[in-house]
């Protein structure tokens, strides 16, 4: 059929599923918006912003395992929304991201908002591409949408001159996608695996180190089968919350800086670390030198690249972890559970010795307590988002995760002001449950116009501002590691929240005490309106356990010991 | 890390699109490895060109190279070399003022002559091995070579 450029897209958008773009109009994209406004098989919500745009299409594609969409235009559109690109990209998030660019005839010439766009993307995402004749479209989008859901999934980026959306040509989407120079490898191979089965059988100390990869491969039900049948114990990443349970006993929690004490110790005693879709990032290994010192490393992961790229693999496997733990299950009669009972005892008594706790010494509320308490009310009904900070690595220690898919942040660039975009783009994509971002009164105003998207769109996300008044994360680095110089962290001059969240049509409240909090999320989800819960929590509290920056993971700095809470 | 470094040679080939050099380049300048050289030409019959590209590092960082470019779209094979037949031509300008019999002896020696004789200046070229080329350069310097120019090497596995 022939079509313009700009139809095409939308055609595209169609044939793929998509359901929701997020985006934001301007003069090189606008022949694409005005077959937006004339089509009804997906809905548009505009951001304020396009970094909003493409986090919101993260929380969308993470919580929903799709390809989240996003729309913008050249020049300013495109630059203001590289920060997403990049966020996506370290993250493993598929997406699709149509930019706007200057007409064929003015790219090079300095035109108005004009930048080169593939130029700038090139490094932070998966692929891209230019398109330089509407004929090419239907194969770009199709390979786009391919390349951002297959092997180790990425951001996409593909950018359209105005007048190739203006362009007829013929539109074809049922095509077979040839890419001969990519072909992700799916299946591990039989004998490292068969080898990987048998390190298992021999280790005394054996230890998964459970990574996001697993969400991205929908393996979490196979990834619980096999650390149940096989008795061994776990820690997960950062990216891997909810993976397991908060509640599994084989559980020891999360690694690396401000990882749990025993997991940190686990993964310092282990004789064999069974990586799964984990890629060993410094946030998780501290000094790599005395990583897993006495281990040997069995390392699956669907990007080769990630394999012995910082810890040396002995078992590497390439594939997909849904098909290679498949395979691994099959041989698991290799595995007697009974082997690792003293380990598990040594486990156990890591934990009793230093529990993942915290102190409620002070007056104002502790924000540890918080996101427990909000674990408590709302638990498994609830998606969670962060931003970045202290909040955001609290909320990983103690929100009680119960499913993958159930967390959502930014991990690999820490992007601040990612929470409140993404939990727009979650309560899209998943409507019955809550839509909860953990924030801090720092990274909130990073993205603070979304409420302007929230509110039109009704979209009803809870924001918990933890609010110290401080930039809290540096500013404990700062107190610990700079003689408590305060460098520009000190954010005691805010906004009214309260009436920041009205002014924009949501609701406010400021609590101070438990009860407050309690009232406060009550009827925010009642009312199931967009909701600042702004809550006054304790200004020096620190994020603990904590492995300082290049230390060995066995060289935590400990939470004080006190009579627990 | 205090892992040796060394010289490799590294081939690949690559869909013949617009934009794919500077994915190649931007790679190795964004996860700071080295080249020494790069060439590129179309393979002969087909879609694909062929970089060769002269680097080093550790046998971390090799190993990372070849993943890395692996995972670009438009790679369809990367070759990292042990086993080589390896070459590099050089063009050298002189004045005419020089010794030119001198100069076609040695540029013979090296798998070379000279090319083109103007009013002013003796144009020679010679294609051997980058270690000889180097020996080449250094063995001409008496004779005041005003331009040189290196075409960076090209190899195929034995």
């Amino acid at each position: 059929m022939q079509m313009s450029g700009a139809q095409m897209v939308i055609e595209a958008f169609i044939a793929e599923g998509v359901d929701t773009v997020f985006g934001y109009p301007g003069g090189a994209i606008m022949n694409v918006y005005d077959e937006i406004y004339k089509q009804d098989g997906f809905k548009h919500i505009l951001n304020r912003h396009e970094q909003a745009s493409i986090h919101a299409a993260e929380g969308y594609a993470k919580v929903s395992g799709k390809v989240g969409v996003a729309m913008i235009t050249s020049g300013p559109g495109f630059t203001n929304a590289v920060t997403g690109l990049a966020d996506a990209y370290m993250d493993s998030v598929p997406l699709v991201v149509v930019s706007g660019q200057v007409p064929m005839s003015l790219i090079g010439t300095d035109g108005f908002q004009e930048i080169d766009a593939i130029g700038i993307s090139r490094p932070c995402t998966k692929h891209n591409y230019l398109v330089t004749d509407a004929a090419d479209l239907p194969r770009v989008l199709k390979e786009a949408f391919y390349i951002a859901r297959s092997g180790r999934p990425g951001p996409v980026h593909v950018d359209i001159p105005k007048d190739v959306t203006a362009q007829i040509a013929e539109f074809n989407y049922d095509i077979e996608i040839e890419l001969e120079t990519y072909k992700p490898h799916v299946k591990g191979n039989p004998r490292q695996i068969k080898k990987a089965m048998d390190a298992i059988a021999k280790a005394k100390r054996p230890l998964f180190y459970l990574g996001g990869g697993i969400i991205n491969s929908n393996a979490a039900d196979e990834v619980r089968d096999f650390v149940h049948k096989t008795g061994i114990p776990a820690v997960e990443t950062f990216m891997a919350r909810g993976v397991l349970s908060f509640d599994d006993s084989l559980l020891i929690g999360m690694l690396g800086m401000h990882g749990s004490y025993a997991s940190n110790m686990a993964m310092s005693e282990t004789d064999l670390v069974i990586g799964l879709g984990a890629r060993f990032d410094d946030r998780v290994t501290g000094k790599l030198s005395e990583f897993a010192k006495n281990a040997d490393v069995i390392h699956v992961d669907i990007d080769p690249a990630s394999i012995s790229k910082l810890v040396n693999a002995d078992y590497p496997i390439v594939g997909d972890l849904k098909n290679v733990v498949t395979e691994m299950l099959l041989q698991i009669d290799k595995v007697d559970s009974d082997n690792y009972e003293s380990w598990r005892e040594t486990i156990s008594n890591f934990a009793e010795l230093h529990p993942l706790t915290y102190h409620e010494d002070t007056d104002r509320l502790k924000p540890q307590w918080v996101i427990e308490r909000v674990g408590e009310l709302l638990g498994d009904d609830a998606n969670i988002s962060t931003d970045v900070g202290q909040h955001q690595m609290w909320s990983a220690q103690f929100y009680p995760f119960s499913r993958p898919r159930q967390f959502i942040s930014s991990g690999g660039l820490g992007t601040m002001g990612f929470g409140f975009p993404a939990a727009i783009g979650v309560k899209a994509a998943d409507p019955k449950r809550t839509s909860i971002n953990f924030t801090g009164d720092g990274s909130i105003l990073m993205n603070v116009q979304e409420l302007m998207t929230a509110v039109e769109k009704k979209i009803p996300v809870i924001n918990i501002i933890l609010n110290n008044n401080f930039l809290g994360m540096v500013r404990q680095w700062q107190t610990l590691f700079y003689d408590k110089r305060h460098s520009e962290t000190d954010l005691s001059v805010q906004p009214d929240f309260v009436k920041l969240s009205e002014a924009f049509g949501g609701i406010g409240y400021r609590v101070k005490t438990k009860e407050e909090f309690d009232a406060a999320l009550k009827d925010a989800v009642e009312k199931n309106v967009v909701a600042f819960i702004e809550v006054i929590v304790e200004r020096m509290e620190n994020v603990m356990p904590m492995v300082p920056s290049g230390g060995s993971l066995f060289n935590m700095m400990l939470l004080e010991k006190k009579e627990t809470k | 890390m205090t892992e040796s470094s060394e010289r490799r040679v590294v081939s690949v080939i690559v869909v013949n699109e617009a934009s794919v050099l500077s994915r190649i380049t931007n790679l190795f300048s964004g996860r700071g490895y080295n080249i020494t050289s790069l060439t590129v030409a179309p393979v002969p019959d087909s879609k694909y060109s062929r970089l060769t590209i002269v680097t080093s590092g550790s046998v971390r960082v090799i190993e990372q190279i070849t993943k890395q470019l692996h995972k670009l779209i438009p790679v369809l094979r990367v070759y990292e070399h042990t086993d080589i037949v390896e070459k590099e031509m050089a063009l050298v300008k002189f004045p005419i003022s020089e010794n030119i019999t001198d100069i076609d002896t040695l540029c013979q020696a090296y798998n070379g002559k000279i090319v083109n004789v103007g009013e002013n200046v003796i144009i020679t070229m010679i294609a051997d091995e980058p270690a000889r080329v180097e020996n080449f350069l250094k063995a001409i310097k008496r004779y005041n070579p005003k331009e040189i120019v290196r075409g960076g090497a090209v190899a195929l596995e034995r």
